[in-house]
């Protein structure tokens, strides 16, 4: 059957057709996706698990106890499950196992690019890079047979435009994969160093098979034009980009397996052309295994290309040929930005309005929704680098601002799901080594940016189901935090209170900042446990309206102003009544209407 | 036949998602090999959105360059601006009346100029719609991106394609009704 699919659509049917058994993931742009398609699949067990490393130790498991499993996270997500992985490159599979890679050439949801096909090279891994949706299914399926047949892992490398590009997919049947039996197998398990020298030998063994492989491989092909004295070679995405480009001047080889390169298919492609354009996005990964090959045409790669960013048909375009496109050239003093903000109603706007506020203090940001708190009108964030750095990069600020004795105190902040994520190791590093930060953890009830997968704290699993949930507030006083306050991040009063009293103490203290998103499904257990959640609306009285704007310093976008009346008012079909602009107002002209 | 191009931008949470997933379930329907990239993360918090679509014989790229878009479809006045690079110099524009204030005019920083219109008439003969009143009118302010999917549909030649079926298929039964009279509402206006 023909569909459209997205790239992770494609990855997660890919699995199912390949008979996959076990899933694990941490949400992550781009890769989120490919998780929550594969819990619509009722023969997978697929599992959000607190972090990419505890995902990927789950996955190696489930591979190890016989069945066909994989692991999928955004690209930073496998710098924190590469320590798992690279003994595991040396262990082998017995249920075929994948590991999925989503890159973000150009960083549009994330923190940097980086290219993981460095990490296959490093872990000496096969790679597979899908061109589009097709290619993922089919490669996922051969990605777990080539894992079974060569006993590896095998990573797939996608970016943002293949996780988020749909193109038509032909669909096939699930494999009926049984599973496979276990037996204790030091030799193979467990790598202690003894074992691990025998593996790293076999590792290089495996590798030359590969390599062979690689010259074969249907996802590795020439494809050449009668008479072309130009050829590209492209990987990824950039295959497709190359076509636009260079049409019917050009020969293409294709590569789709490329941990090993094909270097003999390289080296003869080479010697059919004059000139060869290597498109690929970030590194120059081809290019550097092309320039060892010693070939004789000329080569373009990262001299002319950008090595960071997207390459796309214009980016092509312009560095191979310098050209662009007729444009419509316009008055581009009349653009406004358009940057995203916290939503109307969104929990986290109350804590960074006062939390803007304070003097002296240094801001320990982290990773979520909550980032935006670093812009205008806010401006209440002054670092941010991973997943979890806020509460441990706020230690190690506070030691040096110790140290100069200047006073300066600092306040984290880090989201629920991060806080599951890292964010606790972190905090276990502050209170056993001791300094006094005041570590905010905003628990707005679900993993936000991501679009709400559920977390060890929601108290619900991948699938909806219920499960156990874990209680924030007992976790952090059990690592030994005797200070800790959990209070409604709406109510302006509270959080300069717990601010105040958390900034008195020569502790570690914790906030707890709890309200739901805005935009999440609600359980029982929130509507339950939070009153009047989102069932009311604030409304202001044009009468007593001043037309001082103070209310519009909270940036919310369901708060206007009327210039030629010079009243702000309210969008009421975006108001959802969280009131901080209420408590904001100097002469009281806004209320709250229940509806 | 040569790849088209089909530009759709707008504002997070304005509906461009459902349209273009509404055309391109309909562009491979009618035998189209159909690419579509889009950006989101930060779609639902009030940030630029963009779909972009192609179809043709055989699609290579799923993105279109500035300068390559056949036609631009604006959900947003200020959105239609930010875009008119990637039009064509003989494509065609549809925009949405609708304004919405980013941020930094909510917040005072900038302000949402009156002349959006104006400007964009000066380089190009826009069409520009009101389809929020259009969907309203016809029972619902959040039909208007199914208005905006009529232009396309009109402005393209799609008309050959049975979008009644597609719609059917692809919206709650609830609002099937509602939304074939948009898609007609839609078409109607850029005739």
């Amino acid at each position: 059957m023909k569909r459209l699919m997205t790239g992770d659509e494609a990855v997660a049917r890919g699995a199912w057709e390949a008979g996959v058994r076990y899933a694990s993931a941490y949400p992550g742009t781009p890769s989120t996706e490919i998780l929550e398609n594969l819990t619509t699949y009722e023969e997978i067990q697929a599992e959000w698990a607190p972090n990419e490393k505890t995902a990927m130790e789950s996955a190696i498991g489930a591979s190890i106890a016989g069945v066909r499993s994989m692991v999928s996270m955004k690209h930073v997500g496998m710098n924190v499950a590469a320590d798992p992985m690279f003994t595991w490159a040396y262990m082998g599979v017995n249920g075929g196992n994948v590991i999925v890679t989503a890159d973000e050439p150009g960083m549009y949801s994330s923190q940097n690019e980086q290219d993981n096909r460095n990490y296959a090279k490093a872990a000496k891994l096969a790679m597979f890079e899908p061109s589009d949706s097709q290619e993922c299914l089919d490669m996922m399926k051969a990605a777990f047979d080539l894992s079974e047949e060569y006993d590896t892992p095998v990573i797939l490398r996608m970016t943002t435009r293949i996780c988020h590009s749909k193109s038509i997919v032909e669909t096939g049947a699930r494999k009926d994969v049984d599973i496979k039996d276990w037996a204790p197998n030091p030799a193979k398990y467990v790598c202690l160093p003894a074992m691990s020298r025998n593996m790293r030998v076999k590792m290089e063994e495996r590798f030359a098979k590969l390599s062979a492989y690689s010259e074969t491989s249907p996802y590795n092909r020439a494809e050449y034009t009668d008479g072309a004295k130009i050829g590209v070679i492209a990987s990824g995405v950039c295959y497709f980009y190359g076509r636009e480009v260079f049409g019917e001047d050009a020969s293409y080889l294709k590569l789709g397996f490329t941990n090993p390169l094909p270097m003999q298919l390289i080296k003869d492609f080479c010697s059919k052309v004059d000139k060869v354009y290597i498109l690929e996005e970030n590194d120059p990964y081809i290019e550097e295994a092309v320039q060892r090959a010693g070939v004789s045409c000329e080569i373009f790669g990262k001299n002319i290309f950008p090595p960071y960013g997207e390459m796309t048909p214009d980016v092509i375009r312009k560095a191979a040929f310098g050209q662009t496109l007729d444009t419509i050239d316009f008055d581009r003093s009349k653009l406004i930005g358009r940057a995203p903000a916290f939503c109307a109603g969104c929990p986290h706007r109350g804590l960074f309005y006062r939390l803007g506020k304070r003097k002296d203090i240094m801001i320990s940001g982290d990773i979520g929704c909550y980032t935006l708190g670093a812009g205008k009108p806010f401006k209440a964030m002054d670092t941010t680098v991973c997943m979890g750095a806020s509460i441990s990069l706020g230690h190690g600020a506070q030691r040096a601002f110790d140290m100069g004795d200047t006073g300066r105190r600092v306040v984290t902040v880090i989201g629920d799901s991060t806080f599951f994520h890292t964010g606790v190791n972190s905090l276990m590093n502050t209170v056993y080594n001791g300094t006094n930060t005041i570590n905010i953890i905003l628990d707005n009830r679900i993993t936000g940016m991501t679009g709400h997968q559920d977390n060890p704290g929601t108290g619900f699993t991948a699938q909806g189901d219920p499960t156990t949930l874990i209680d924030m507030e007992e976790l952090v006083r059990a690592i030994g935090v005797k200070h800790v306050k959990v209070i409604d991040p709406n109510d302006l009063r509270a959080v300069d209170k717990a601010l105040d009293e958390c900034l008195a103490l020569d502790e570690p203290s914790v906030i707890i900042t709890r309200w739901p998103c805005v935009l999440k499904k609600f359980s029982q257990a929130d509507l339950d446990e939070f009153d009047d959640l989102f069932s009311t609306r604030d409304v202001v009285d044009p009468d007593k309206c001043i037309g001082c704007k103070k209310c519009l310093t909270v940036g919310c976008p369901a708060l206007n102003y009327h210039a030629e009346e010079k009243k702000a008012f309210i969008l009421p079909d975006q108001c959802v009544g969280c009131d901080v602009c209420e408590q904001v107002c100097p002469v009281g002209a806004i209320r709250k209407e229940v509806w | 036949m040569e790849t088209k191009s089909i530009l759709l931008v707008g504002v997070g949470g304005q509906g461009t998602i459902l349209a273009s997933k509404i055309l391109t379930t309909g562009l491979m329907e009618a035998g189209y090999d159909v690419k579509m990239s889009e950006i989101h993360g930060m779609s639902q918090r009030g940030g630029s959105v963009s779909s972009q679509v192609r179809y043709g014989d055989q699609v290579f790229s799923p993105v279109i360059e500035k300068g390559a878009a056949d036609i631009v479809v604006a959900f947003e006045q200020m959105e239609a601006l930010r875009a008119l690079e990637y039009l064509k110099a003989d494509g065609a524009l549809v925009v949405n009346t609708q304004k919405i204030d980013s941020m930094s005019v909510i917040v005072g920083d900038e302000q949402y100029p009156d002349d959006v219109l104006d400007e964009i008439g000066k380089h190009v003969q826009e069409k520009a719609i009101d389809a929020t009143s259009i969907a309203q009118s016809l029972g619902n302010s959040k039909a208007a991106n199914v208005v905006l999917l009529g232009t396309i549909i009109k402005a393209m030649g799609l008309e050959h394609i049975d979008w009644d079926k597609i719609l059917e298929e692809n919206i709650k039964a609830r609002f099937v009704d509602l939304n074939k009279k948009a898609l007609r509402a839609g078409m109607e206006a850029v005739s």
